[in-house]
Parts: C-alpha cells; sequence; structure tokens
C-alpha cells in the first residue's frame, strides 16, 4: 500500500498549480494510472478522497484514466500493445517478427493530467 | 461575483520530485565512483544473508556500506555491522518501501570513499519497485520456498531490475520448483536480466555473484574517465 505516499506527492503538486494559477479551489483531479504502474486504481481512489481533506481540493472529483501497456521491438521496430502483461499466454515476442527483444514504451507512468479550478 | 471554473492542463510526473531527486543522488554516487545496489524482494527471501556473504567475499578489496531499511529495529544493521561493514539503518515506522527522499536524508553520513553501496529495500516485493533511490544497479531476489511462478505475478519488480538473484537453491533437492521455468518466465518479462543461482548457506553462486558486481563497478569508472 504505497499508494498513500505516491498520493502525499500528487497533491504537493496540485497546491502548486493551484497557487500558481490563482485558484480559490480544485473541483476536479483527473490522472493517468499506467497499467503496470504498480499502483491499485481502488486503493489509489480511497487514499485521494482521505488526504483532499483541508486542502484546497476538499471537494475535488478524482477521475483516473489508465494507461496501456505499449512494447517496441527492437528488430523491426514495430509498435506492440498488449492488454495484459501477466495473462500466461503472453509470451512477449513480437506478433509481426517473433522476435524476443521487446522494450516497454509505456504503461508505468504516473501523472497529473489536468485540474479544474474555481478562481 | 459568480465563480468561474477552468481547466488547467498539467501533464506533471506524480513521481518526478522523487525521480528528480533519486538522478541527482546516482551523479553524486557515480562522480563518487560508488555503485550502488538496490535489493528487492520478499520479507525473508535471504536479503541480508546475501549482503553478509557478499560483503565477506568482497570487504578486503573494496570499501563497502549498507543501508538498510526495514518498518522497525536496528537488527539487520547490526548483522551488518557484526560483519566489520558500516550500516545505516532507516526505520519506515510502516511505510512499505523506501524513497529517494529517505536515502537523501542520510547522504551526508555515506563516506564519498566507499567503492560499493548496498541499499536493502523493506521487504517487499511489490511497493519498492515503484520508487528510484538513486541506485546503477537494481537486484530482485527471489527464493526458492517461495515458488517458480512469482516474476509473472509480481511484474514490476522483475521490470525494473538488472539483476535476478534466485536465493536458498540448497533446497532446490527438497521442494518443487523449477528453476527452468522461472528464469524462462522472468526473462520473458525482462530479456535483459542477469540471472544468478544462490545459496548463502552453500556458497554457490556467489563468487560469480560478486565478479559481476565487480565488473559493474569498473564499468561505472570506466564511464566516469
Amino acid at each position: 500500500m504505497h499508494e498513500l505516499s505516491i498520493v502525499a506527492e500528487l497533491f504537493t503538486i496540485i497546491e502548486e498549480k493551484a497557487r500558481e494559477a490563482g485558484a480559490s479551489r480544485v473541483t476536479k483531479v483527473r490522472v493517468l494510472i499506467g497499467e503496470i504502474s504498480g499502483v491499485v486504481p481502488e486503493l489509489f481512489r480511497t487514499a485521494f478522497h482521505s488526504y483532499k481533506k483541508g486542502t484546497i481540493a476538499d471537494r475535488a472529483r478524482l477521475e483516473i484514466k489508465i494507461t496501456r501497456v505499449k512494447f517496441r521491438c527492437l528488430r523491426c521496430g514495430k509498435e506492440i500493445k498488449t492488454r495484459d502483461i501477466s495473462s500466461p499466454d503472453f509470451s512477449h515476442s513480437c506478433p509481426f517478427c517473433g522476435s524476443k527483444e521487446v522494450e516497454l514504451q509505456s504503461g508505468r507512468d504516473l501523472y497529473l493530467e489536468k485540474l479544474e479550478l474555481e478562481t | 461575483m459568480a465563480k468561474s471554473k477552468k481547466e488547467v492542463l498539467v501533464l506533471e510526473d506524480i513521481l518526478g520530485s522523487n525521480k528528480k531527486l533519486a538522478a541527482s543522488i546516482r551523479q553524486k554516487l557515480r562522480e563518487n565512483g560508488i555503485l550502488a545496489v538496490n535489493l528487492l524482494s520478499s520479507p525473508g527471501s535471504g536479503k541480508t544473508s546475501l549482503l553478509e556473504k557478499i560483503g565477506f567475499c568482497l570487504k578486503d578489496r573494496y570499501r563497502i556500506g549498507v543501508i538498510e531499511g526495514d518498518i522497525e529495529t536496528e537488527r539487520d544493521a547490526e548483522r551488518i555491522r557484526k560483519i566489520g561493514l558500516p550500516a545505516w539503518q532507516i526505520i519506515t515506522h510502516g511505510a512499505c518501501h523506501l524513497e529517494a527522499k529517505m536515502i537523501a536524508r542520510i547522504f551526508d553520513r555515506i563516506p564519498a570513499d566507499l567503492d560499493f553501496l548496498f541499499i536493502e529495500n523493506v521487504g517487499n516485493l511489490v511497493c519498492p519497485a515503484s520508487f528510484d533511490l538513486g541506485e546503477s544497479l537494481r537486484l530482485v531476489l527471489l527464493s526458492v520456498p517461495e515458488g517458480d511462478d512469482k516474476p509473472r505475478k509480481y511484474p514490476e519488480a522483475f521490470i525494473t531490475s538488472q539483476v535476478f538473484v534466485i536465493t536458498k537453491c540448497d533446497l532446490l533437492p527438497h521442494l518443487p520448483f523449477d528453476v527452468e521455468r522461472v528464469i524462462r518466465e522472468a526473462r520473458e518479462i525482462n530479456p535483459k536480466l542477469e540471472v544468478f543461482k544462490t545459496s548463502a548457506l552453500s556458497g554457490e553462486g556467489l563468487e560469480e555473484l560478486c565478479a559481476f558486481l565487480e565488473k559493474k563497478l569498473e564499468e561505472l569508472r570506466r564511464q566516469n574517465a
């Protein structure tokens, strides 16, 4: 359960951005959570709503968008998408040329995408 | 006056401050020619025992320091000090992983003339994988009693590591653990993983692992030159 640490970092950014924009309140927070970022969206949500109390975002809604895993084949250069890295039949080989040399491009990141502010 | 609403695009990495701090730690360590190694695994998989053995193997020829991360107690740091190495304990009081800022807080106590700095993370195969500590090398350990199905169940730890150390291999004759399967599945997740089969009890694989660490230290120093 490291979601609370991550939410604490998120609020540091929220408060900084809200201050910069001269906002009186943050009404919506939208985050991008990588499918294999190691963050569980439901736990993130719980952590967000308990952390927000007493902050500038105390009534904010949270929107979560999951970003999917994407690989690139190091041999043929094609982009490979997969929904589930842990599925037992997923062999991590390139479906186009069969190479096992594939590199993870996205799906691990955590981003604060946008904020809705009241000024 | 009516309140006006507006949307602001931010697109900022939530773990950006941890990453920035980790990058500056990594740079300082590299400038001093120190190879920092972050060890990840479940509790009881043998991180401290492996470090004791690596320490024995390398301490006559190299200067080694160890950062120990635990939720409570100085027990691991005490074990490391017993073999004559300096150890700094970080007690997280409940946090399930180390973060770069925890390393930064004790950074001044770490001698600049070390060769190796080992960081033993909090025992947990999930959360520590998300936090860069400024290491140059990440080792994931899996002990034979934990089972050969773990790489696919805990992919992030295996994706973010460069080295996979199978520990407690002396137990292989007694347990249904398929070494070939675990290596195959780990490399399906991360084809570049270096794999070592070790036992802190019998000494199996320790020389090879230490030789690999020495090679990595040489590489780091060659890049500095």
